[in-house]
């Protein structure tokens, strides 16, 4: 898009002045939601951030590293149980975070090790069947998934005098805001050209000196651990598990949103993660619609504009970059 | 030992069927190297479209015709209306593959509209109660019927495939297809064939699976899984191997239940391939395409 001249330059987040200026107001303007915009909104945009970083998770792991996985929901069941035990044990929040992220990531990684043999279909199996065992284990062990009840996890406590989906709406725009930096940091440095090279040719890879099995491993851990952060943060949500909201459609829902978003997108992540979520809010009413909008989204995607809605703002960019003047 | 022999024969039963998933999943890989996930709702809008022509009136063997072309028109439709497309703008595999995603989301979605969630009883011809006793086992008129179905669909498909010119050029066109199109052979229609023929044997499939579950728009779903995991077993490109990864799983699903434990039948069956995997990448019998760099 633009002439790069330096290393530097490359890293930098925003280039221009103005796409900077824009972009911090941008920013600013979500942070400060809770007083200008609906109430509505606010419980769907946080959900859009929670899920968010997990689509960001996922499309580390099929974007760049291009990795199938099918067992999104195994990683997404891990991370929010861990969180809702240490959460009822009494483990502060962020904490219990770290945790459900850490053991999801370790989940992830010993997921990953079939990688290292396995390819497409047959790796999209395997994580697949990683998925199903999760479901059922936390379908059939009760002190696991506290029985017919399901598990209740505590609410979060607003400080300052502030109303809980407030506070809410703004730890998971933090929490969202973090893992998004941290994400294109991952894309832009050693580690995330190494994915790229691993998804482009694993052979050539190896043979320029990128350690295939420590990547493929990485990337797995990587984006589980993504994932586990953000059934966590659905977690405590919900405010209430079954493991009925971890089956495989969920694991669908994350790819729908990588693919419509944009594969290989940081950004791209987040549109699909806003439209996954607006999309059942806005045609609530009629249950079938639902996926017909979201297979006639991949169609038309896969068809006319590969590189999805990603691509869509790339192209919105350049036009008016020169706009007055074609 | 009885008890074994009957926990094998419903086995062989429910796993003819995966194979008959499988043998379509294969065709479709072998042919276009593209893992087809609107299977399930490729063979769910057959079955009941054969539902609707019952209830109709009509006799069942229409039923199940009318059934098994509309399931091959929408894989041809597909096939020339998304696929070829999508190729035309350089998508990779990956991306054909969430194709095929975007279509059973879009059939799944369809059929809720059109047939209501609500699970049917499914009106069929051969009785799931009345029962046979065969030597030491007894087999209900239903699973025997399976069986000769699922071996009657892959005995057509080894003619056509082995024995026929059409199945020579879609050896050769599975094979090289660049080399298929110099010599002449029309690719595009030899894939579509393919892609018509994996759907109908879907819909057998699932007009045998409909009487043993209930009719809901989401009922062959685990037939899907299953047959992928049979076909994954067996060699993705392989047809022997469907049917193969197929009877084992489901034999393996079969005894894994009544002998271990009934709450992880799936899980069990899906640890069994992930072993398999282990020890042969490519499955049972499959030789993975080799790839260049």
């Amino acid at each position: 898009m633009d002439l790069v001249e330096t290393y530097r330059e490359e890293l930098r987040f925003a280039r221009k002045p103005l796409g900077r200026t824009l972009l911090i107001l941008l920013l600013v303007a979500l942070a400060l939601l809770p007083w200008w915009g609906p109430r509505a909104w606010l419980s769907r945009a946080s959900m859009v951030w929670l899920l968010a970083i997990g689509v960001i998770g996922q499309n580390l792991l099929i974007g760049y590293s291009g990795l199938i996985s099918f067992g999104q929901a195994g990683f997404l069941a891990i991370g929010a149980y861990t969180f809702g035990h240490l959460r009822i044990a009494g483990v502060p929040f962020s904490m219990a975070l770290a945790s459900a992220g850490a053991m999801a990531g370790l989940a992830g990684w010993l997921v990953g090790f079939p990688s290292l043999r396995l390819k497409g279909p047959y790796l999209a199996i395997a994580t697949l069947g990683f998925g199903t065992a999760v479901y059922q284990i936390f379908a059939n062990v009760e002190w696991l998934s506290g029985g017919r009840t399901g598990l209740s996890i505590p609410a979060l406590q607003p400080p300052l005098g502030l109303s809980r989906d407030v506070w809410v709406y703004l730890v998971y725009y933090g929490i969202f805001l973090l893992f998004t930096g941290a994400g294109y940091n991952l894309i832009s440095s050693y580690v995330g050209r190494a994915f790229v090279a691993v998804r482009d040719s694993d052979i050539a890879a190896e043979s320029m000196g990128v350690n295939l099995s420590r990547y493929k491993l990485l990337a797995f851990a990587v984006s589980s651990f993504y994932t586990g952060v953000s059934g966590a943060l659905m977690a405590q949500y919900l405010g209430h598990l079954e493991p009925q909201a971890f089956n495989i459609s969920e694991s669908m829902n994350f790819f729908v949103a990588v693919i419509v978003g944009g594969i290989a997108s940081i950004e791209g992540s987040v549109f699909g993660a806003a439209f996954v979520v607006l999309v059942p809010a806005l045609f609530g009413s009629l249950r079938w619609a639902v996926p017909v909008l979201f297979g006639v989204a991949i169609l038309s995607v896969l068809i006319f504009e590969p590189l999805g809605l990603a691509g869509m703002w790339l192209k919105t960019r350049l036009y008016f970059r020169l706009w007055p003047f074609r | 030992m009885e008890r074994f022999l009957q926990y094998v024969l419903a086995g062989l039963s429910a796993g003819s069927l995966y194979a008959l998933v499988a043998l379509g999943l294969v065709l479709i890989y072998r042919s276009t190297r593209v893992l087809n996930f609107a299977h399930a709702d490729m063979a769910t809008v057959g079955t009941f479209i054969a539902f609707s022509v019952i209830t109709s009136g009509l006799p069942f063997w229409m039923a199940f015709t009318l059934a098994i072309v509309a399931g091959a028109v929408i894989a041809v439709v597909f096939y020339f209306g998304a696929l070829v497309p999508a190729q035309r703008k350089g998508a990779n595999h990956l991306g054909q593959v969430i194709l095929t995603l975007g279509l059973a989301l879009i059939l799944q979605g369809l059929t809720v509209y059109k047939w209501g969630a609500e699970p049917d009883r499914f009106p069929f011809p051969l009785s799931d109660t009345k029962v046979w006793k065969l030597g030491p086992v007894f087999v209900s008129e239903l699973s025997l019927g399976t069986l000769a179905a699922a071996a009657a669909a892959s005995l057509v498909l080894y003619l056509i495939t082995q024995k026929t010119r059409l199945g020579l050029a879609m050896r050769a066109t599975s094979e090289n297809l660049q080399a298929a199109q110099t010599l002449g052979i029309p690719t595009r229609g030899v894939l579509a064939f393919a892609w018509g023929v994996a759907a109908a044997l879907a819909v057998v499939a699932g007009v045998f699976l409909a009487p043993v579950l209930l009719l809901d728009p989401f009922f062959m779903l685990d037939a899907m899984f299953k047959g992928l995991a049979a076909a994954v077993l067996g060699g993705l490109n392989s047809l022997p191997g469907a049917v193969l990864g197929g009877l084992i799983l489901g034999v393996a699903e079969s005894l894994g239940g009544a002998y271990v434990s009934l709450e992880f039948k799936t899980s069990l069956a899906f640890i069994l391939i992930v072993v398999v995997l282990l020890a042969r990448p490519e499955g049972l019998l499959g030789k993975e395409f080799q790839e260049r760099v």
